[in-house]
């Protein structure tokens, strides 16, 4: 499995830790607050990465490594935040052998991330998925929601560059 | 709120209906997909536009059931009921219906014009066996709105009990109506609150599991968005029943709407003072609050929930101490499912002896199935317990769509089993489930058909555990994954009968060995197909064949000489170069490099290529 390049740098806002201390302040109080804190936590920055985790250990009192768990055991807390536009290659055994391994792969060389990551910018998120059924169109990726078959390396730039 | 005088005031005002037409939109999550709010907004447009605001109210309400006709929308006070409504249909229907009083037929429900007279939605193949209980109010009142709760005889059980009942009293009357647990294990719910009074503490809970995570499952989904008063009417009698004072639902964040009107529906019950200190004037206090769940599937399981709502890794707790006794935060708990809840009022109104007329012996009542898959009338169904399984899918499920043959019918998600037609006569309770190989689960109801095969739905529901497993227990953390592993290798046609033993030794195991339902129902799916579909086992792993023709490695795809045209379609949109052939002459497919996409036969015109 690749090395994980690089993530997001953090870039919280004074206006997004405020209405995080609001959100724990008002919760403090309350018995298992840690999840609905985590939940509106997620709402305010997207995603939680350490950084945020280590705000909610300092104001709560709670462990970092506890919060770490929590995080990682339930599927809709993320770790890496999404991007503006997401990526999903399908590595489909269709779309895998007409060449999409190739395609993930180049992709991941020009954002400079590795699947489950998103760009510094904020701008794409990477992740491999499976069959989309566009066989016929192989190898496909998707986009947000639209799909683009028959890709080459090549294409790449071009459709990178669509996107503002 | 200080009195149930004060109560039925409103009662009384809430039934006078003012306007000539009460036009019932559904508003839970699946019409919503289908453009049901856009459908309210044309609605409002049109009646504004022909003037007809003081005739016509509008209110959007929760499921009536027959999503597979989505979005419907009843016109009352005839109960027209228009299914698959555009934005088009509109104008007609208020030009025409609201405005000149003319039913629009050609876009009312099918089965109810085929005759002179408009048929009545009872008397339809899909309401006529059903009772709605739990359901009653989803689809007749707005959810977003105590008043029409309170106007349908919302609250009047709960001033009953706080009035004229003792706690003792309560727990009898559930007691003896027989009512069981609805989100899968059927635990008499009466014993259960009987427990938890029982024992002394300074606190107690009362909680709601609204998390719901089976898949093809959404029963509680539309109780929860149509009628959530029912349940916290429910929760603040449990409380009354046991000794607390706080009461939490944990319902799944994947559930947007119902989060939504849950917490509508709390606050307007604050506000009426039906929920807090002092309700009715006699001194109980009852408290609710909402959790999110954040995407966990074995945060269904009980004590996984609890731990959950305590800001934890929702992993389960061994029992004993069962939550009666040490549940939520170490104090004595009740958690019961929404369903259950939901038929609580009713049945602390019309009494035990009402709800246990209906049902069979054992299992009384009636339950909510979600139906799913290869049915033509999919949606939500209740019915009374002892209703045949060959009821449901036949008359109304209205049958296997496509002329295709009925091959098995999934109950309890991935913790339950499948019912193969030779058991389509079975009348469906708590019991006679366990005693073929199924259980009743919390209610969804997938019917499988010939093309479905059994060993890739035991291997679907094996993916899905082993994904969910909290990785607590050895047993299931790692039986689960060697399961999966040996269901993979035989759906690819590389097991062995050896693997086929291990497989059932495994099952064993997790079965008496795993510390939560999870992992000790994890292998269900594959004990009931093995029971009733071996041949099926036997043959990927004997023939290397899958009968079905679904799993791909078994699978060859072969072109017709006698129909190929040579019209080079299929070999022209193969992603693997895999058909061979000249213009015009009879292709060929090369079964080692094809990928079994399908791509060719979506493209042949001839219907020349098949899967064997």
């Amino acid at each position: 499995m690749p090395e994980k390049k690089q993530t997001v740098p953090f870039s919280g806002t004074k206006e997004q830790e405020e209405a995080l201390l609001e959100v724990i302040a008002g919760l403090k109080g309350e018995p298992g607050a840690l999840m609905p804190i985590l939940q509106k936590a997620q709402d305010i920055y997207g995603y939680l990465p350490m950084e945020v985790q280590k705000m909610i250990s300092d104001e709560t009192g709670i462990p970092l490594e506890k919060i770490y768990g929590v995080v990682t055991f339930y599927s809709q807390f993320s770790l890496n935040p999404k991007g503006k536009y997401r990526i999903s290659v399908c590595l489909g055994t269709a779309c895998y052998v007409k060449g999409s391994g190739d395609i993930y792969n180049a992709l991941m060389e020009k954002l400079g991330i590795v699947g489950g990551e998103c760009t510094p910018d904020g701008k794409f998120s990477l992740d491999a998925c499976r069959c989309v059924g566009a066989c016929g169109l192989a190898p496909v990726m998707m986009v947000n929601d639209e799909v683009y078959g028959r890709l080459t390396v090549d294409d790449i730039d071009d459709i990178l560059a669509k996107y503002e | 709120m200080k009195s149930l005088e004060e109560l039925r005031v409103i009662r009384e005002k809430a039934k006078k209906h003012v306007c000539r037409y009460r036009v019932h939109v559904c508003g839970g999550t699946g019409c919503t997909s289908s453009g049901s709010l856009r459908i309210i907004e044309k609605l409002e447009q049109e009646i504004k536009a022909n003037g007809l605001e003081d005739d016509v109210e509008i209110v959007k309400t929760g499921c009536f059931g027959l999503c597979a006709l989505g979005p419907i929308m009843i016109v009352h006070p005839e109960g027209s009921f228009y299914s698959m409504v555009k934005e088009e249909d509109i104008p007609e229907i208020v030009s025409e219906h609201l405005k000149n009083g003319n039913v629009v037929k050609h876009l009312l429900y099918e089965e109810t014009t085929k005759t002179e007279h408009i048929l009545p939605l009872e008397e339809t193949n899909f309401y006529k066996k059903q009772h709605r209980v739990a359901l009653r109010n989803c689809g007749e009142i707005s959810p977003e709105h105590i008043d029409e709760y309170i106007g349908v005889g919302g609250y009047e059980a709960l001033g009953k009990v706080l009035t004229e009942m003792t706690p003792e009293q309560v727990i009898q009357v559930i007691t003896d109506s027989g009512l069981r647990g609805r989100g899968g294990a059927g635990f008499p719910t009466g014993l259960k609150w009987k427990f938890a009074a029982a024992n002394q503490a300074d606190q107690k809970y009362v909680c709601c599991n609204a998390d719901e995570g089976d898949p093809g499952a959404f029963m509680d989904r539309s109780v929860l968005e149509g009628d959530p008063h029912a349940v916290l009417e429910a929760m603040t009698i449990a409380g009354y029943a046991i000794g607390a004072t706080q009461g939490y639902i944990y319902v799944r964040a994947e559930y947007p709407i119902a989060v939504q009107r849950l917490e509508i529906a709390i606050n307007q019950s604050r506000e009426l003072g039906l929920l807090g200190d002092d309700i009715f004037g006699t001194g109980f206090k009852f408290d609710i609050g909402l959790r999110l769940g954040a995407g966990a599937f074995v945060c269904g399981e009980e004590t996984a929930l609890m731990t959950s709502i305590e800001g934890n890794r929702g992993e389960p707790r061994p029992r004993p101490p069962f939550p009666a006794l040490k549940g939520l935060f170490q104090k004595p708990t009740i958690l019961n499912n929404v369903e259950t809840y939901a038929n609580i009022p009713q049945i602390i109104l019309k009494g035990p002896e009402w709800f246990a007329s209906m049902g069979t012996e054992k299992s009384k009542g009636t339950k909510v199935f979600a139906l799913g898959g290869k049915i033509n009338n999919t949606g939500l169904v209740e019915i009374p317990m002892g209703t045949t399984l060959r009821e449901i899918v036949e008359e109304i499920g209205g049958g296997v769509p496509n002329g295709k043959k009925f091959k098995a019918a999934q109950t309890g998600g991935p913790s339950g089993g499948c019912i193969p037609a030779e058991h389509l006569d079975v009348p469906i309770d708590y019991d006679n489930l366990l005693a073929i190989g199924s259980m009743m689960g919390s209610g969804g109801l997938i019917v499988m058909d010939e093309d479905n095969c059994m060993v890739d739905i035991a291997k679907f529901f094996l993916e899905f555990t082993v994904d969910e497993s909290c990785g607590k227990c050895t047993p299931c953390r790692i039986g689960t994954r060697r399961m999966l592993e040996i269901l993979e290798k035989i759906t690819k046609g590389q097991a062995s009968m050896e693997d086929l033993d291990k497989l059932e030794e495994l099952c064993y195991h997790l079965k008496s060995n795993s510390l939560c339902a999870l992992g000790q129902t994890a292998p269900n799916p594959v004990i009931s197909t093995l029971r009733y579909f071996r041949d099926e086992y036997i043959a990927h792993i004997v023939d290397k064949k899958c009968p079905a023709g679904v799993c791909k490695d078994l699978l060859q795809y072969k072109i017709d000489a006698d129909k190929c045209k040579g019209c080079t379609l299929c070999s022209r949109v193969c992603p693997a170069g895999a058909i061979v052939g000249s213009v015009k002459e009879p292709h060929m497919i090369n079964s080692e490099k094809c990928l079994k996409c399908g791509a060719c036969i979506e493209k042949c015109r001839f219907g020349a290529i098949y899967k064997e």
